[in-house]
This record gives structure tokens, C-alpha cells and sequence, in this order.
């Protein structure tokens, strides 16, 4: 029964609206509690934020640089045409494929392609519900590993790109298989 | 790694435009994704600034303990190395609680922290420790109960009912996060035998 009342928008649009105000008022109010100089703690806070966006910087620019090339040369929808015969084997609509491949490599470039789902096959086509739910399980991996990383000087990786792949790829197999459940 | 993925992505790709005769395109792309990096840059660093001043009230006075202490059981499980009581876990506890709620601007600060004080506890200090793995393996698996974007943006486009893919979202969360703990736990055993 909740889910009709979360499908409804209305209470989703109020909750979402009230929870930053609460956060925001509950930390103060129990920093103040435990006597702690909320003012002076939080411009020491804020503070940290600027040498942490200084090392950022370098680590973003290489990753756009990278990323940028690889799909505006027409690269790699080059690649996914190699896929496109396993796709149509397979029984999945052949424009969800960009999806999936940019998904976890861009999350700006993944916005701009379901956008354009959304504006030729509708969002509630079979197409715009099943691009929804992809880009909803998932998350764009080389953003987190470049920003997370990048933050703390880690060099050597080892595994976490593949494994966040693959993590990737049972999100995207799983949002095929649901979305194939439940409309 | 990251070297050789980094230079294949721009090979492969200004090599490719060069035979499809797409130069120009790239030629922009290189010029401009200096900007386009320092717009990403200047978007995220309100957030954080706004962020990490409250992030900093809320751990002196001991808020985030309270909040790590929710969820310990099963962080002491994925985090076996992290010592009990370590700062590093009311990070993490914080950051995937905010995006469970969809938080994702108060998530990355969060995570942020927590990648910071999992680096205190790594010993070497250029290579990514297990417990810096499996953090981001939660995190990019995308755990989240309110997908606020996906909504508004099938708002945007006129949806019947924008919200229909709740549940699907849900699970398919539910599956790439659980999915993607296995995975870790897996890479974890090759690497370490």
C-alpha cells in the first residue's frame, strides 16, 4: 500500500523537500546539546573542502580528457556494434545499448542519452521504463573510483574497476530481467 | 593500470577519428574538456564546503558514532580490518545511509571522509587497502531508495506516472549491491591467496 502513496508524488516531493532543513536543523541543535562551538566548527569543516577540491582538480580534468575522446570520436559506438547481433538474439531493444556502455563511464554523457529515449520512445515505452530502471540500479563507476580515489592519492587501484564492472553488469542484467517481470 | 586504460581511451579514439575523418570533433573535445572539468569541479565544491562544515559539528559532537552504531553489524562484517569504533565506519554508516535517501549531495562529502580516514588506516599508501574496495563497490552500485533524477526527468518528459519505476529501481538496486558485495568478496579471495 505505501508504494501507492510514494506513487502518488505528492508526499515524495514534500519528504524530499523537508529532509535537508531537518538534517541541517538536528546536527546543530545536538552540536549545541554537547556544547560544541557549532559557528567556529563548522568554518573549520568548510575550510578542509578547498585543499580537498585543489586535489580533485587534476584527477577530473585527465578523466573528462579520457572519457571526452573515447565518445566523441564515434569510438565506441563503434565498439557496441559489435555487439548489436547478441542484443537482438537476446530479445533486448537495440537502443538501450548505448545505455548500458556509457552508463558506467559517464554519468553526464548517460543523462544526455536517456534524455533522448525519453524524447523519441516516451518514458513510458518498454524502452524509457527499462533505460529508467538501468540507469536507477547503477552508478557511474570510473566517477566514484576517479573521485574517491583521486581524493586520497591512491595510485594502484588493483581490482576495483573490474569489480565495479561487474557490479555494473548485474545491475544491468538484473534491470532487464525486472523490467521484463513487472511491465 | 589506470595508465594503460587512460591511454587506450584517447588512442583509440583520436586514432579512430582520424580514419572517419572526425577530427574536428576531437580537436574541440581536447580544448575543451579543461572547462568542462573545472564546471564538474566548481559544481561539486559548494556541496562540499556546505557539507563538511555541518559533517564537522555532527562528528565532534559524536552524532555520526550514533549513526554508525545503527547499522555496525553489518559493517563489521564488510569491513573486517576497520578496528571497532574507528572513525572510518561512522563515515561510511553516514554515506550509505544519505544514499539510501536519495542525499547523493550530502553522500559524497561523506564518502569522501571515509576514504580519508580508510587512507590513516592503509599501509601502503598509494595502493587501493580491501576495505577502500569494498566501500566503493557499495557506492558504485548505486544504493538508493529515491531516484530524485530519474523522477523529475520523467516528469519532464510528461509520464503517466513518473514514479511507476520505483520498485523495479529498488530491486535493481537491491540486486547490483548485493551482487556487487559478492563480486568484492570473490576478487578478495584471488587476490589475497
Amino acid at each position: 500500500m505505501w508504494i501507492e502513496y510514494l506513487q502518488s508524488g505528492i508526499i515524495i516531493k514534500y519528504i524530499s523537500n523537508l529532509i535537508i532543513p531537518v538534517i541541517v536543523l538536528l546536527i546543530i541543535l545536538y552540536g549545541i546539546r554537547k556544547k560544541v562551538p557549532v559557528y567556529d566548527t563548522f568554518l573549520e569543516g568548510s575550510k578542509d573542502s578547498v585543499g580537498m577540491i585543489m586535489s580533485l582538480f587534476p584527477t577530473f580534468l585527465a578523466m573528462i580528457l579520457g572519457v571526452n575522446i573515447l565518445i566523441n570520436s564515434g569510438f565506441l559506438s563503434f565498439l557496441l556494434g559489435f555487439f548489436k547481433p547478441l542484443f537482438s538474439t537476446l530479445n533486448i531493444p537495440l537502443e538501450i545499448l548505448p545505455l548500458a556502455a556509457i552508463r558506467p563511464i559517464s554519468g553526464s554523457a548517460s543523462l544526455a542519452i536517456l534524455n533522448s529515449i525519453y524524447d523519441t520512445h516516451g518514458p513510458d515505452s518498454f524502452v524509457g521504463l527499462l533505460a529508467s530502471v538501468m540507469q536507477g540500479s547503477t552508478d557511474t563507476t570510473l566517477y566514484v573510483i576517479t573521485l574517491y580515489f583521486g581524493s586520497v592519492g591512491i595510485k594502484k587501484i588493483r581490482y576495483a574497476l573490474w569489480a565495479g564492472l561487474c557490479a555494473d553488469l548485474i545491475g544491468i542484467i538484473a534491470s532487464i530481467i525486472i523490467t521484463n517481470i513487472l511491465f | 593500470m589506470v595508465n594503460i586504460i587512460w591511454t587506450l581511451f584517447i588512442a583509440c579514439g583520436i586514432i579512430y577519428s582520424i580514419f572517419t575523418n572526425n577530427v574536428e570533433v576531437v580537436n574541440n573535445t581536447i580544448m575543451e574538456s579543461s572547462k568542462t572539468s573545472l564546471d564538474m569541479i566548481m559544481q561539486i565544491f559548494p556541496v562540499l564546503a556546505l557539507w563538511m562544515g555541518l559533517m564537522n559539528i555532527a562528528e565532534k559532537s559524536k552524532l555520526l558514532d550514533k549513526f554508525s552504531n545503527l547499522i555496525s553489524p553489518v559493517l563489521t562484517k564488510l569491513f573486517p580490518e576497520v578496528p571497532r569504533g574507528h572513525e572510518s565506519l561512522s563515515y561510511i554508516a553516514s554515506n550509505i545511509i544519505a544514499n539510501v535517501f536519495g542525499l547523493g549531495s550530502a553522500a559524497t562529502p561523506f564518502g569522501l571522509k571515509a576514504m580519508d580516514s580508510l587512507q590513516k588506516l592503509n599501509k601502503k599508501k598509494d595502493t587501493a587497502s580491501r576495505s577502500m574496495i569494498t566501500f566503493l563497490i557499495i557506492n558504485t552500485s548505486g544504493v538508493t531508495l529515491v531516484p530524485t533524477t530519474i523522477i523529475s526527468m520523467r516528469m519532464m518528459y510528461k509520464s503517466v506516472n513518473p514514479t511507476s519505476i520505483l520498485l523495479a529501481c529498488i530491486i535493481g538496486t537491491a540486486c547490483s549491491t548485493i551482487g556487487g558485495i559478492f563480486v568484492d568478496r570473490i576478487f578478495t579471495k584471488w587476490y589475497h591467496h
